[in-house]
This record gives structure tokens, sequence and C-alpha cells, in this order.
């Protein structure tokens, strides 16, 4: 016995509403990069249980597009890091005001 | 009956790897419980019969995004968050109000699906494997993964131009100079007009 469509978009839900828990609460931005990652993965799962109970290949297509896009993210956010990391000393998001005022 | 078994263990994993990832304020160890969670995605995509998703998962996600993460994590050499501070108490109604629609929402996507197919539609085994997915990937959908490609193009040549060393100097002692220059500016211009 396979465990329904239900029980996979549950876990995905749950994973999802984690990660958003975690980009609003988090204040350190490589944390809240790795919770974006979470919502990214939780999406994929979607995908993929989806390609499996249609018998269709395009959700898995478009996961590996998701995680394209995951890794060029990765590659300019990390950049964007060190780049503030190097103005300011410090990564919070918080200390990011320049442009206030 | 094994894929379930195989199926609520490593969604038990995954979910505690993600409050881990949310609970830990150490930057090193939500990393090492996001790589937990994306290998239990990994074997849960095993029992979704995807074994090529499963092992890019691992190879890109778990092995190439996480070790630069991992890397820039210590390179910065960050502190533990700071804890957080409550500025903006008056937001707490609007957000339990959104966070009753997002149930509503969630509880609405349960009722849809109970029409959706309790059994896959078909156990094609053909589905999954990288002979279907290299398929799909280079005929019908070959205009998304050019674009894809030249995408990935763009990110290295920003993470490039965004990482390097500025050779003029900070933005912050620019906007100081200039406030400094207007200041002088105007206190000159008093002068002027008070000779």
């Amino acid at each position: 016995m396979e465990p329904s469509l239900a029980t996979y978009l549950a876990l995905s839900g749950i994973l999802f509403t984690i990660g958003a828990t975690g980009v609003i609460f988090k204040r350190n931005a490589l944390g809240m990069f790795m919770c974006i990652e979470l919502m990214l993965n939780a999406v994929n799962l979607t995908f993929v249980a989806f390609s499996r109970y249609y018998a269709d290949v395009t959700g898995q297509l478009f996961v590996f597009m998701v995680m394209s896009v995951a890794a060029a993210e990765a590659a300019v956010g990390l950049g964007i890091f060190i780049a503030f990391f190097r103005n300011r000393i410090s990564i919070d998001v918080d200390d990011a005001n320049i442009l206030k005022n | 009956m094994i894929t379930s078994v195989i199926f609520f263990l490593f969604a038990g994993l995954a979910i505690a790897c993600a409050i881990s990832l949310v609970y830990h304020k150490n930057p090193l160890y939500s990393a090492i419980s996001l790589v937990g969670v994306l290998i239990s995605l990994a074997c849960i995509y095993v029992t979704l019969a995807a074994p090529f998703i499963a092992a890019v998962q691992i190879l890109i996600y778990a092995g190439a995004i996480m070790v630069l993460v991992v890397f820039v994590i210590m390179l910065l050499n960050l502190d533990e968050d700071k804890p957080v501070v409550n500025r903006l108490p008056h937001l707490y109604a609007i957000g339990g109000i959104l966070g009753l629609v997002l149930l509503a929402q969630t509880f609405f996507i349960f009722y849809a699906v109970h029409r959706a197919p309790k059994q896959a539609v078909n156990t094609d085994e053909t589905v999954g494997k990288t002979l279907s997915i290299g398929a799909g990937m280079y005929t019908e959908y070959l205009l998304p993964v050019e674009i894809v490609g030249i995408l990935l193009l763009m990110s290295i040549v920003g993470a490039v131009i965004l990482a390097r060393r500025l050779e003029y100097p900070q933005l912050e002692i620019v906007v100081d100079n200039e406030l400094e220059r207007r200041n002088e500016s105007e206190i000159k211009d008093e002068f002027r007009i008070r000779l």
C-alpha cells in the first residue's frame, strides 16, 4: 500500500509553512536563504508527487528547472551576501538600511 | 507497505530537520539541518519512483549548493543571531488574519485533492527514468532548457561581478563625502548671501 497523493501534499505543505515561518523569523540573511531553499524543496516534492500520480514526466522536468534556478540563486545570493558583509561587517538584514530616509 | 514505512520515516525526519533549521540560531547548525531535509526528501523521491531526481537532489542540492553555503558561513565567520526585538506589535492582528486565510486555503486543497487519483494512474515504470526525462528535455521542452542555460550563464557573470573587490571607495564613504560636500556648499552659500 502506497501513501496517497494527499499525504505527499500534506508533507509538502508542512515543509513550505516551516520555511515561510523561518523566512519571517530569521534575521540572518543566510538563514533566510536556507529557509527559501526549504520552500523550493517543498514545491519540488509537490511536482514529483503529481508527476507520479498522473504518470507524466513534465513534473520531474520542472523539478530540474527549479533546481537550476536555485543554483543560480545560490551563486548570486551568496555573492550579494559577501558584498554586503564587506560594507557592513554583518549579515543581519536589519543592517541593510542605507536607503532609509 | 514498505513504501509507507519508508515514507513516514523520512517524512518525520524531514519535518524534524526543518524545525531544527528554523530553531537554531547558529547558521552552521541550520545548514546541517537543511542537509538532513534534502537527503530525507531524496529518499522520499525514491519512493515516488523518481530515481533520477533523487540522485540530482543529492548531487546538486546536498552536494553543490550546501557546500557553497557552508563555505560562505565559514568565510564570513558569522556569529549567532541577535535576539529578536519586537518593534511592530500592532501587526499581530494582521498576521493572525493572514494565518487564518492560509489555513483555509490548506483545508480547501485537502478538500480538492479528494478528487485526485488515490493510486498512481498507471504504474508505467519508464516515467522518472533518465531516458524519459532526457527525451522530454531535448524534444518537447527544449526552449525552457535553453532559457535555463542562459540564466545559469547570467548568474555566473553576476556572481563574479558582485563578489569581486571594488577598486573605488566603499559606498558609505562616498555617501558621507557627498553629505559633507553638500553641507559645505550650503554653508558657503549662506556665507555668500551674508557677504
